[in-house]
């Protein structure tokens, strides 16, 4: 816990005389990489933030989005990886707790939580299920408890996790646009800190969080509590709504020196805090414990000492919640911390001051201009294939095995047992649950909003810029194929040590990606996060980005609706959500196949090689492709489903429809679009290519037979590559999943072929026969 | 009619609960904080699903000595319709107004699923729409939501039909004879694991919405004086959940 010789003499020289031991503690946490965003901070400025529905407003700790009618949709996302790595079920459930309170502190009710988890691979890495499932039941249990939904996120293992967690939590919030706290400060107003008791726990989380993980410190990583954030989110929305809160900051990272110094600094006013006022949860604490400790389910509120600490007072009283009067606001911008108790380290200034710095001056660490450098390991990555696999007899490979393989893999496996764990239905928003592509959730203006998480490290090894890209995109895809229209994005950038040029490098690269594509389809970046020095024993942790999109469905577009009477029809968009895989549908493909195996998971998890063409997005295809799917999503009784395709290629999202539909298909390969990687069609391409590989801008879309024709019209006139190859079959004992290929001059023959009931039957077990050893 | 929710700190299904009575059924509500008298004239009393006091102790039993409980027992004791969901039905039982207990699940672990309950016992307030056999699609989410009672009682609430819904798969979480929910002597009070708040809208329900809303339309039913609208539930149903918290501070 202490700063770089460097940033002891700027801090020295901006003082104008030696900082004191306390002043060096609070610094040091809101200096570090975690609070500051040091290195990251100068490349993430090329990220677009604005938009029409963007509402910005100093001090918020999540973005905020008119989803009109005068309501509003916050986002934010969070990682808690160091902690996890530690002590899982704590640090994943104060992660959410963590994500919540900054959606809580604009004045917004959280309604949702996605939660992306990645860990080790569970043949090799002894910690990674440990790991899981702990990470599992503490997101469950807090998420549970606290009453908010866990809608949706993903779930990955993956070498470069070994030993390591990777949890990272968005959360949404709903709330209405004149209720927005609108965070301003006049001198006189009070500082009152809410909540759980300040304690020994997550001293110096931040800074622990800005090294690579060493030394297991269990008293870094914070304690869960979620009845205290239940009572305390429902205390704070009452206050917010009795108009008492003038500026309200989460206690997140850094504690209360983040919390002060940033609300001052963001308010432009001066905040004295009286250390020895914070209720504590021991006697004893130092000035420096109090002013870093990161003890969860606290926030800090700015209201006037008259009629709005009483207020307070009253909500906090009839809720339960503990409260102290910790400060003052005052117009100098000095941030000051004041302890008349002489503790340990602290009160060695006059009149008991422990520190006493300009605000400005703790907010705002000197940014860093780290080197940065492609890595060797990228030469001649992406050059890597392998040829097709060979089995079966007469050259004809027979891909039946290593589908049921993948199928059946940690990696593209249901998740049922992970979400089946998490309470996704209360607060009864949710109309698409998890396990679809993206979740949707019901607004009171009656509109829907579609949230999706995604992240692809295997990709972004490979290529860091592409692989963003498409780890965007791909979040654009899951929430387009359930009919709506991208209006912002979160993006959680996570990487190993940044003074490792090489892999300051895979930063550097992603954020370019991410911005030019954000540029490119007009979707703001509407809050984030960076993460650095994740790094495991055996080196840093692969790229991972993680993109949630947030996409709005109107209710009342396209034709259809209305209806009355006890089981009203619903509307136009409610309708086709409800649309589920028939016996018959025709099966269309929009997207062009390309030759982009490089970090798909048919490489990496069945031929165990890492590398090959990174899938690469071009942005005229990707509107185009979304632009089609639009169009069919929102024509009632066009399509049943609409599902994207992505890990594991083409064979995989297939499989995947009629699994979770428990229906067969019958489709054949070489109708698949296929082009060369500038596009122009393509005639040969080996059956594992069109299976498996990962290209992005692809869709499968079931179509009634009744629809055919409109459907595949409005395809043609999109100029979108599509082709119908084949129809869902039936499910039950005998139902068949089949993939044929009519090309060449075998005539036809089968290349892969599983039985529904039995796939289904290990698909939907098999992460909680894994974690339960069967 | 009017109908009041009692909310516990951790109380997390009221909201919903809420929604449903008045926005999807036209019911007066009030919420009741847990340390406030139920107002006179309450109709009928909701407790509503959560973590009240986050499930310490057991889930249900320090909020079963809320000060609020002597009237919900008084009320019971009176014949006025109760209704306990999920953690409300834990507080119940805690509290002694229903007999039994409920139990860890046979998973060890919290279950959020879809499953279909069989109607048993039509003669409720809450059940009197539906008929005995009926099969109702809902979903449960609860971390324990096991029904256990010994043999004696089991038996007993068999033989008095006391056994108010049943799962139709009846290993889904290890409950003694697949008991959903039970009532009272008087049958006014009843209890129940899964969430009817949950599945009374087309749009949250991805089965059939009918079944359960008839357990809203019993109690709305069993008041013919009242006339209970449903205007609400012809716009988007969405509509009105924020409104809650204003509700929720007036009181």
């Amino acid at each position: 816990m202490s700063l770089e010789p460097s940033e002891l003499d700027y801090l020295t020289s901006r003082l104008g005389r030696i900082p004191r031991p306390a002043e060096l503690h609070i610094v040091a946490a809101e200096w570090s990489e975690h609070c500051s965003y040091k290195s990251s901070k100068r490349h993430l400025r090329i990220l677009p933030t604005d938009g029409p529905l963007v509402i910005s407003e100093k001090g918020y700790d999540s973005g905020v989005l008119d989803v009109g009618d005068g309501y509003v949709v916050t986002a934010h996302i969070e990682s808690h990886n160091h902690p996890s790595a530690v002590e899982p079920y704590g640090g994943a459930a104060t992660g959410v707790g963590g994500v919540i309170r900054d959606i809580l502190s604009a004045g917004t009710r959280p309604v949702a939580i996605l939660d992306g988890l990645r860990f080790g691979n569970p043949r090799t890495d002894p910690k990674a299920l440990w790991l899981f499932k702990n990470a599992v039941t503490g997101i469950a249990d807090y998420g549970n408890c606290i009453g908010i939904p866990t809608v949706g996120g993903e779930l990955e293992f993956d070498d470069s996790y070994a030993g390591y967690a990777m949890v990272d939590v968005a959360a949404i919030g709903f709330g209405k646009r004149d209720r927005l706290v609108r965070n301003h400060a006049e001198p006189g107003d009070v500082v009152v800190l809410l909540g759980g008791p300040t304690g020994r726990d997550g001293i110096g989380g931040s800074q622990f969080a800005s090294d690579s993980l060493e030394t297991e410190d269990r008293s870094a990583v914070q304690i869960p509590d979620p009845f205290v954030e239940k009572l305390l989110i429902e205390a704070v929305l009452e206050a917010r709504s009795s108009g008492a809160i003038h500026a309200m900051k989460d206690l997140g990272g850094g504690g209360l020196s983040c919390a002060v110094s940033e609300t001052a600094d963001a308010l432009g006013v001066g905040i004295t805090i009286n250390a020895d006022a914070v209720h504590a949860r021991e006697g004893g604490m130092s000035v420096e414990e109090v002013m870093t400790s990161e003890s969860q389910e606290r926030m800090l509120i700015i209201t006037d000492g008259g009629r709005g600490l009483q207020a307070i007072r009253d909500i906090c009283s009839k809720f339960g919640v503990s409260h102290s009067v910790i400060g003052v606001v005052k117009h100098d911008g000095m941030m000051r911390v004041t302890s008349e108790r002489g503790r340990k380290g602290g009160g060695g200034g006059e009149e008991g001051v422990a520190a006493e710095m300009p605000a400005e001056v703790v907010a705002n660490a000197r940014l860093l201009d780290l080197p940065h450098r492609r890595p060797a390991y990228l030469d001649g990555i992406e050059d890597v294939s392998c040829a097709p696999h060979a089995q079966g007899g007469g050259g004809a490979a027979d891909y039946t095995d290593i589908l049921h393989r993948l199928m059946t893999s940690p990696n593209i496996a249901s998740r049922s047992w992970v979400y089946s764990q998490y309470d996704h239905e209360v607060g009864i928003r949710t109309v698409v649950r998890p396990g679809a592509d993206a979740s949707v959730l019901r607004l009171d203006n009656g509109r829907y909003l579609a949230v999706s998480m995604d992240g692809n490290p295997k990709h972004c090894y490979v290529n860091p810029r592409q692989g963003a890209i498409g780890c965007f995109e791909e979040a654009c895809r899951n929430v387009v194929c359930t009919g709506a229209t991208p209006i912002g994005m979160l993006d959680h950038l996570q990487f190993g040590d940044p003074t490792d040029p090489g892999v300051f490098w895979t930063f550097v690269e992603s954020v370019i990606g991410i911005s030019d594509f954000a540029r490119e389809m007009n979707i703001p970046c509407v809050g984030g996060k960076v993460s650095l020095y994740n790094e495991t024993p055996s080196g840093p942790i692969k790229p991972t980005p993680v993109i949630a999109v947030l996409g709005l469905i109107s209710g009342d577009d396209g034709d259809g609706g209305g209806g009355s009477g006890g089981k009203r029809a619903g509307n136009s968009a409610m309708q086709r959500m409800r649309a589920r895989p028939e016996d018959g549908d025709h099966v269309i493909v929009v997207g062009s196949t390309k030759n982009e195996m490089g970090g798909s998971e048919y490489y990496e998890y069945i031929r165990g090689v890492v590398g090959g063409r990174c899938p690469a997005v071009s942005a005229a295809e990707s509107r185009r492709n979304s632009g089609a799917i639009l169009d069919i999503t929102r024509r009632a009784g066009l399509s049943h489903m609409v599902h994207d395709c992505s890990k594991g290629g083409l064979a995989a999202a297939i499989s995947e429809v009629c699994l979770g539909a428990g229906l067969g298909c019958d489709v054949d390969i070489s109708r698949v679009p296929r082009a060369h990687d500038d596009g122009a069609p393509s005639r040969a391409m080996p059956d594992d290519v069109t299976l498996f590989s990962e290209s992005h801008s692809r869709y499968v879309v079931l179509v009634p037979d009744g629809s055919l024709r409109e459907a595949e019209g409005l395809l043609a006139r999109s100029g979108a590559a599509h082709a119908r190859i084949g129809r869902i079959t039936g499910g039950g004992p005998r139902g068949r999943i089949i993939f044929r290929s009519s090309g060449g001059s075998s005539g036809g023959r089968t290349v892969a072929d599983l039985s529904v009931d039995k796939t289904r039957r290990e698909w939907s077990g098999m992460l909680g026969g894994m974690v339960h050893g069967a | 009619m009017k109908v009041g929710i009692v909310v516990f700190p951790g109380s997390n299904c009221d909201r919903d609960m809420h929604h449903v009575l008045r926005d999807v059924f036209g019911f007066d509500v009030q919420y009741v904080w847990h340390t406030k008298p139920v107002p006179a004239g309450t109709d009928a009393v909701v407790l509503p699903g959560g973590f009240s006091y986050g499930d310490r102790l057991r889930a249900g039993a320090i909020a079963a000595h809320s000060p609020v409980m002597s009237d919900v027992r008084r009320l019971a004791s009176e014949g006025t319709p109760v209704l306990g969901v999920c953690n409300g039905f834990q507080v119940l039982t805690e509290s002694g107004i229903l007999p039994g207990a409920l139990l860890v699940n046979e998973s060890l672990g919290f279950m959020c699923q879809w499953t279909d309950l069989v109607v048993e016992n039509a003669s409720t307030p809450f059940t009197s729409m539906m008929h005995a056999g009926q099969r109702v699609p809902i979903p449960i989410a609860n971390g324990e939501g096991r029904y256990y009672a010994d043999e004696d009682t089991a038996r007993d609430l068999q033989r008095s039909g006391r056994v108010v819904f049943r799962y139709a798969d009846g290993r889904v979480n290890g409950s003694v004879d697949g008991i959903a929910g039970i009532c009272n002597d008087g049958g006014n009070v009843v209890g129940m694991m899964p969430h009817p708040e949950r599945a009374a809208e087309y749009e949250t329900n991805p089965v059939d919405c009918g079944p359960a809303r008839m357990i809203f339309e019993s109690l709305a039913s069993c008041m013919p004086a009242q006339q209970v609208s449903h205007a609400g539930y012809a716009g988007a149903a969405g509509r009105g959940i924020e409104e809650k918290e204003e509700e929720a501070r007036s009181q």
